[in-house]
């Protein structure tokens, strides 16, 4: 559900009022549902046209149509587009980016509503000297630029590739299908490196979880409840954590999705153990975690006080830090799981009066950063996801203007909805993200703070 | 110390010998669940049985998995009943997330409906006609059914049947203003008109069962109850309900002297010293519990724990209309042909959990086992029953701590000492036991045995 601003200015006399105001107009948002088509109209893909870069552009364009997508290599008069895909993962110098980019130009209005933009190049750190870094470089300003430009809850996001990752491996074709999908609605002006050739695509797209046991800590109500709903959609068994004291919105979660209820405070020594246990004694294994328990405890930092700064990091950070310690330890676990925890634009971009929060959720990106080689050493993957402002109970609560305010910020003009967090975490957390990790995803529909 | 008189080898013999059960298959307790008891008039006033026990159905199935699973049977009950919920608990099956292809009876015995469903669907699993049983019990003191007079229903009835004008005029004519006074339930035997606590009053009195000892078991049950809370026991054992975490008649900061404040409330006209209290005796209050029972090859194949056993039950009942024995002493006569069936004494056990309807049930019950002459004349044995080790009784809390929704104070108690035993696993070779014993209205008196599921010795379950 979108906000009642945009319903309003999203059809009939809303949207002309907004117009002749000047108003922000806010789109509902093409969300993912199962079976709804990849992207809402053919999708052109853009490559440099010399000799090598030509076959590999044809070679994607290919593995597109193996997807049931409407392919195009050159733009056709006037046709919707649903999404235009650049290929520039060979640029050598700045100069390289002007034809790809202007071909894209002549398209970019022909966008469908909710369509998408993507790129496919390099990170800058592989670049063998100064000019091939530029234009690298020069993509993320590109994308960035782009995606601000875009109208009608389209959206533009790139995707990098490692030394050794190519535009063909799982992680880059999952990304793809990510950035193409409903599933990043709320995703825009973003990147994600791939930077292994590991993972493997789903047999059922609409299923990429299938078979798989995930926990979700704090899925009582809110986005962990969103995310427990999620993961179950594409196919997971749910175990769904939270404190005793939530039990009972934990066990509705939990008979909704089929799954587990696991009454738990996972700030305990033992919670890892536990959570292992009853994964593998109840389900068989444990595939998926998701560290999605949090509270705020906000006041400003000249009037914080031990109880409320030591709370926020003993929940936030200071758990998921033992629990993986536990499963990194636990010789039941051979292979290690993708695990996503969740941070938040606070983390990066601070917030007033939330210094404690801020420093748990910034904790979240340094330990997935460095988790990253630990959990590799073992096949499972860390990400982390920061959600920026989400339509919850919680921001709910925020007084009606800066509120109001607050969800404008970003190039999309509205808030999120849990699902959209829940989207994105489903996607780190399957298979066809294993070339991903140590990745922070942000889902704020490019915030204009900390961006 | 007793345990000596029997090795754990002349244990296991033993009870081979006398195992009324051989050759049938186990019934483990998996695990229970049941919603915070609230004294009445509090947090579930507005909550009827089946809202209840529709939620501590939903709370079981969410812990264990069992979403649209078709289980064998589910019984429960409920004391204080409204006619309407003449199918409680089948109604109570298709609100949940259960299967609605799982069949449900209901099932009462007062004060123990809670336990006889364990022991009735323990008996059918034990016989193979079914693998997986939901066993509970709800009650509301603050929903309690109100019925209309008999003179009133008298009239209502033949209203309904009068043809004519007329002959409802007539019908009408018969409603004298005393017949509009509602009927509302109480706990006065029917057989005697006495209150439960005027009854248990009387034995009390007879046992000569001090003021201070049942303050003192009062204050124990609310320690051990609170403690239980503070170190996560009932973490995996209870859901939150309408706003509730806590049973809502738990005082963790009561104390002896608070309690020895309290003015005695029953047996105030017997000539001896008044020693019963709101403290020291259970209040009306509203709950539901669960409990899953399930054979073994049923829990193993969900990956499900066992965590005990349910051994052996006994039901008894006395005469206390022509003041034989107290109106709830049942139990006293129910452990000892129990414990004589499965060739065990007192010392024989590692918990106690004797429900405390009253301080002065359980104390009058263990002062009756300790007699030599009760032993003799009544329990027909060469000297006194035995004693038990106080430390090892109700040390988790009871009633007169967590409340008493008359029948779900039977699941309540199963799941609790099922954990208890799981968690102590074996002693002295042999696994951990524990017995429960429920008094009744009637005269009435329902008793259980329990163990904790088989692990072989060092293996951590």
């Amino acid at each position: 559900m979108s906000d009642k601003y945009t319903q309003f200015v999203s059809r009939g006399i809303g949207r002309d009022l907004a117009g002749k105001l000047g108003l922000p107009r806010p789109v509902e948002l093409r969300r993912y549902t199962p079976g709804s088509p990849l992207a809402p109209g053919p999708v052109l893909v853009i490559g440099r046209q010399d000799d090598s870069q030509g076959k590999e552009a044809e070679a994607l364009a290919a593995e597109l149509l193996s997807w049931g997508l409407d392919v195009r290599r050159n733009a056709l008069p006037k046709e919707r587009l649903g999404a235009i895909i650049l290929l520039l993962d060979d640029v050598r110098r700045p100069e390289d980016l002007e034809i790809p980019m202007l071909t894209a130009a002549r398209s970019l209005r022909d966008l469908a509503p909710g369509g998408r933009v993507v790129s496919v190049s390099r990170t800058w750190e592989s670049a063998a000297d100064p000019a091939e870094a530029a234009a690298r470089q020069g993509i993320d300003g590109i994308v960035r630029s782009v995606a601000k430009e875009l109208r009608d809850g389209a959206t533009a996001n790139g995707i990098l590739l490692g030394r050794d990752a190519g535009p063909r491996s799982p992680g880059t074709l999952g990304a793809l299908r990510f950035f193409l999908s409903g599933r990043s609605a709320f995703v825009d002006g973003q990147f994600l490196t791939v930077s292994t050739a590991s993972g493997s695509q789903p047999g059922d797209p609409d299923k990429p979880l299938a078979g798989k046991v995930a926990v979700v800590t704090g899925a009582a109500r809110g986005i962990g409840a969103a995310i427990a709903r999620t993961l179950h959609r594409d196919g997971a068994t749910i175990v769904a954590v939270d404190v005793p004291a939530a039990g009972d919105h934990l066990a509705e979660v939990a008979n909704e999705v089929k799954g587990t209820a696991l009454q738990l405070d996972i700030t305990v020594p033992e919670a890892g153990e536990r959570i292992i246990h009853h994964a593998l004694e109840r389900h068989g294994s444990l595939d998926i975690l998701v560290h999605n328990a949090g509270i705020t405890r906000d006041k400003l930092l000249a009037n914080m006080d031990d109880g409320r700064w030591r709370s926020v990091i003993a929940v936030n950070i200071a758990s998921q830090l033992r629990i993986n310690d536990a499963v990194l330890g636990s010789p039941a676990l051979p292979v290690a799981p993708h695990i996503v925890s969740v941070a938040s634009t606070s983390g990066i971009a601070g917030n007033r009066g939330q210094s404690n929060y801020a420093a748990s959720k910034g904790g979240v990106i340094g330990m997935v950063r460095a988790s990253a080689p630990l959990l590799a050493a073992r096949g499972g993957t860390i990400n982390a996801v920061a959600p920026g402002f989400i339509e919850t109970e919680m921001t709910a609560r925020i007084p009606l203007l800066t509120r109001e305010v607050a969800r404008r910020l970003n190039s999309l003009q509205q808030g999120g909805i849990p699902g959209d967090v829940a989207e994105a975490i489903a996607f780190l957390a399957s298979d066809a993200a294993g070339g991903i990790s140590g990745e922070v995803l942000r889902v704020c529909g490019q915030n204009l703070v900390g961006a | 110390m007793p345990e000596a008189a029997l090795s754990p080898e002349e244990g296991h013999e033993q009870q081979g010998q006398h195992a009324p059960h051989a050759g049938v298959r186990k019934a483990v307790v998996i695990g229970g669940n049941r919603i915070p008891f609230a004294r009445s008039g509090g947090a579930y006033t507005r909550s009827s049985n089946q809202d209840m026990l529709t939620a501590a159905l939903d709370g079981l199935i969410a812990r264990f998995g069992l979403q649209e699973e078709r289980l064998g049977e589910v019984a429960a009950g409920a004391v204080l009943k409204h006619s309407r919920h003449f199918n409680l608990t089948r109604e109570a099956v298709l609100g949940s997330a259960l299967s609605a292809e799982t069949p449900a009876y209901d099932l009462q015995q007062a004060c123990a409906t809670g336990l006889e469903t364990v022991l009735g669907l323990a008996n059918k699993i034990k016989l193979g006609q079914i693998d997986s049983a939901v066993a509970g019990g709800v009650d509301s003191a603050s929903d309690a059914p109100i019925a209309v007079s008999e003179g009133l229903r008298e009239v209502l009835l033949d209203l309904n049947r009068a043809k004519t004008l007329p002959a409802r005029l007539k019908v009408l004519s018969r409603l004298r203003p005393k017949d509009i006074a509602p009927d509302a339930p109480d706990t006065g035997e029917p057989r005697t008109g006495l209150s439960m606590g005027e009854h248990q009053a009387l034995t009390t009195a007879q046992w000569k069962i001090t003021r201070e000892a049942q303050d003192e078991l009062a204050y124990n049950s609310h320690r051990n109850l609170a403690a239980a809370y503070d170190r996560g026991f009932f973490d995996d054992l209870l859901t939150p309900y309408r706003g509730l975490t806590r049973d809502s008649n738990l005082r963790p900061d009561t104390s002896l002297e608070k309690l020895a404040t309290l003015k005695p409330v029953f047996g105030k006209t017997l000539g001896t010293e008044a020693t019963m209290t709101a403290g020291n005796s259970t209040p009306l209050t509203d709950g539901a519990a669960t409990v899953l029972l399930g054979s073994e090859e049923w829990a193993d194949e969900r990956g499900l724990p066992k965590l005990a056993t349910i051994v052996d039950g006994e039901a008894a009942a006395v005469d206390f209309v022509h003041g034989k024995d107290g109106l709830l002493m049942a139990p006293a006569f129910a452990v000892p042909r129990l414990l004589a069936r499965n060739g065990l004494t007192l010392a024989d056990f590692d918990f106690f959990e004797i429900h405390e309807a009253f301080a002065g049930t359980v104390l009058s019950t263990l002062a009756a086992w300790e007699d030599e002459d009760f032993g003799r004349s009544r329990l027909g044995l060469p000297g006194a029953f035995g004693s038990i080790d106080r430390s090892r009784l109700n040390v988790n809390g009871s009633s007169l701590a967590a409340g008493h929704p008359f029948a779900a104070t039977g699941g309540r108690i199963v799941a609790s000492l099922a954990k208890m035993l799981h968690d102590r696993r074996r002693v002295d070779g042999r696994p951990a036991r524990g017995l429960i014993s429920i008094c009744a209205a009637g005269g009435q008196g329902v008793v259980a045995v329990l163990e904790a599921y088989p692990a072989a010795e060092g293996v951590q379950a």
